[in-house]
């Protein structure tokens, strides 16, 4: 079109018809740019999947479904089964998530519904803090400081559960240890309970005033108020937000690896070594040199890419509806 | 007032909830402090920790020697200089790549994409993006890159690069939202290409909350362990060129220093600890400062 506008005599370069009709050459190159930054998202997404997924066929097709999902992990034999590890990773994240849930929504309704401007400016900071602390130094403070310490007070869960019979084989047992599935739990707690929290916030500030102030107009107090105007409109997003954790928490690697003892037992004794997929490919993709060793590492990351993808696409699919529907409602 | 005064009315007292209403009102609020003080404990132990360990291991020598000592060696000898240098090495060429496709990535999506079906997808996939586990992208670039070109900091970096990218798109894009369409208007009616809008207009406008959201997800990279340890490797002395020959930084070596059952190690990795997360705060305090002075639109 431009090329005819500009043969045309008539209309001289400049005017303003030509103006409207042609693009200068670096306008369109900083679209194409811009595109292109943009589908780096696409292409990256898809080479992890393709890469990884290539990469671990040697696994797949060696171990067979069977040998995939069974929980013997041994690299002198090469048998390969991740469930141990995935049975790790979901006990951790599932322990990180009864404890971080309610102090994150507390700590959400804290700053959004009990709090002033003023106070809760600061405390926000705090928790951010916290989003700030790297793993490896959560890590690094649980296998050091915390571990220790926690053996103790296992020690004396367990020797007081004894006997008791549901108690006794999750807290108790002989094998007790500082470093163990509970710690791990704790220390994941502390790491998404800043992103939950965040997360929980955004969403419990877009309740509308009108329907707070409906409920206090009926004489709810304040915790009533919460539970039947807050809640209901914001349930869906907050569950996202936990979603978002969950998946944070089955994906974090470095702490996890530094505090959960690093054993292959498959065991529901909460207080005793395991590992995790995230922890078992940092601590071990190191000393992986066979071929098939390897590509089971690599396997487990496509476990957890494909795992916490999941995870993400429900959340945002939730949150998604919830939004939607608080729009129309 | 005069209804609480009159005594006929007083049986139907609407303004005070009955005593176990209000009593469990109290208990909940109580929690939610109680949640909030549960959240600081953990918070101030380790500050604490790090900053009482590490500070007694921190010296000008330990920043600076560029020889990181077998674990078995006690504090006071050589230094963690070498991880330093490669921290802000990979940290900063990671934010070289990631922070101006980001906000390329966030113009197209805001300036351009508009409500397309690609745009669209875009969006939703950054934002699952930033949910991939960070050693994920470490074995990634491990496949894509180091298997053929070896072990280097410039490997460190994409990975870093991988997982910044989409904190940077994400809090960018929320940025662009807020600016105003009626500068673009303005702009457009005195005959500026939409380049230049976005450049000289929309971006400036947003420059505040686009560093702070920048500075942020480098802090957060500059802390990651994992997507290191199988791109740049761990090594003992100093390596300053950033493109070829295995690397080290603070993360990885306080990880590896924290395995380690001695004494002079551990102390190493407090004092690393303690260098990571000065690093870290500055930048976020930094983006705190940005966004405090030069945010101009706020939601």
């Amino acid at each position: 079109m431009s090329a005819v506008k500009e043969a045309d005599p008539a209309t001289p370069a400049g005017s303003a018809n030509a103006l409207s009709r042609r693009r200068p050459l670096g306008d369109r190159g900083f679209q194409i740019l811009a595109l292109v930054a943009g589908l780096l998202v696409l292409i990256i997404l898809a080479l992890i999947a393709y890469t990884t997924a290539q990469q671990s066929t040697t696994w797949f097709t060696t171990a067979g479904f069977k040998g995939i999902f069974s929980v013997n992990w041994d690299e002198a034999t090469n048998a390969f089964g991740a469930m141990g590890y995935l049975y790790g990773t979901v006990i951790c994240s599932v322990i990180a998530l009864i404890i971080g849930v309610p102090v994150s929504i507390g700590v959400a309704l804290l700053l959004t519904e009990v709090v002033s401007v003023r106070w809760s400016r600061p405390i926000a900071y705090v928790i951010d803090l916290l989003a700030v602390v790297p793993s490896v130094v959560w890590g690094l403070w649980g296998i050091i400081v915390l571990a220790p310490w926690l053996q103790h007070i296992y020690l004396h869960i367990a020797s007081g559960l004894k006997g008791i019979p549901v108690l006794d084989t999750l807290f108790g047992g002989p094998n007790v240890s500082g470093a163990s599935f509970f710690t791990a739990g704790i220390i994941l707690a502390i790491m998404v309970t800043p992103i939950i929290t965040s997360l929980s916030r955004e969403v419990i500030a877009t309740v509308p005033a009108i329907d707070k102030e409906g409920a206090y107009a009926l004489g709810a107090t304040r915790w009533e108020m919460i539970r039947g105007a807050v809640w209901p409109h914001s349930q869906g997003g907050v569950t996202g937000a936990i979603l978002v954790g969950l998946g944070r928490a089955l994906g974090e690697t470095i702490a996890v690896a530094l505090v959960i003892g690093d054993s292959d037992e498959v065991t529901g004794h909460l207080f005793y070594s395991g590992s995790s997929i995230a922890a078992t490919i940092a601590l071990q993709f190191g000393e992986a040199t066979g071929g098939e060793f390897r590509s089971a590492l690599i396997g487990l990351g496509l476990f957890l890419f494909v795992l916490t993808i999941i995870v993400n696409l429900v959340a945002r699919a939730i949150v998604e509806r919830s939004a939607r529907r608080a729009r129309g409602a | 007032m005069t209804v609480a005064s009159d005594p006929a009315v007083r049986t139907v007292d609407l303004r005070e909830p009955s005593g176990w209403r209000r009593s469990k009102n109290r208990i909940m609020t109580v929690l939610m402090f109680a949640a909030f003080v549960i959240i600081l404990i953990p918070l101030g132990f380790v500050l604490v920790t790090v900053v009482s360990k590490g500070a007694s291991a921190i010296s000008w020598q330990f920043l600076t020697n560029s020889t990181i000592p077998p674990n078995v060696m006690p504090l006071g000898i050589g230094g963690m200089g070498a991880a330093v240098v490669g921290t802000l090495e990979v940290t900063g060429f990671a934010s070289l790549i990631a922070i101006p496709l980001g906000v390329l990535g966030a113009v197209y999506l805001n300036e351009y994409g508009g409500k397309g079906i690609l745009a669209r997808l875009v969006s939703f996939l950054s934002d699952v993006m930033t949910g991939v586990p960070s050693i994920v992208m470490g074995l990634f670039i491990y496949l894509i890159w180091v298997v053929h070109f070896g072990y280097s900091g410039l490997a460190g970096s994409f990975a870093l690069a991988c997982l910044m990218l989409p904190i940077v798109i994400r809090s960018s894009y929320e940025m662009l939202r807020l600016v105003p369409d009626s500068l673009r208007e303005g702009s457009y009616a005195l005959g500026a290409t939409k380049a230049r809008v976005t450049l000289t207009v929309v971006l400036p406008a947003a420059i505040g909350g686009i560093v702070s959201g920048a500075l942020l997800a480098v802090a957060r990279a500059a802390g990651e362990t994992a997507p290191l340890l199988f791109t740049i490797l761990t090594v003992e002395s100093t390596n300053s060129n950033l493109f070829s020959g295995p690397n080290t930084a603070l993360p990885a070596q306080i990880f590896v220093n924290a395995q380690s059952p001695y004494v002079g190690a551990q102390a190493r990795a407090w004092g690393a600890a303690l260098t990571l997360i000065a690093i870290t705060f500055i930048l976020m305090i930094v983006a705190r400062l940005v966004t405090a002075r030069f945010t101009r639109y706020t939601r």
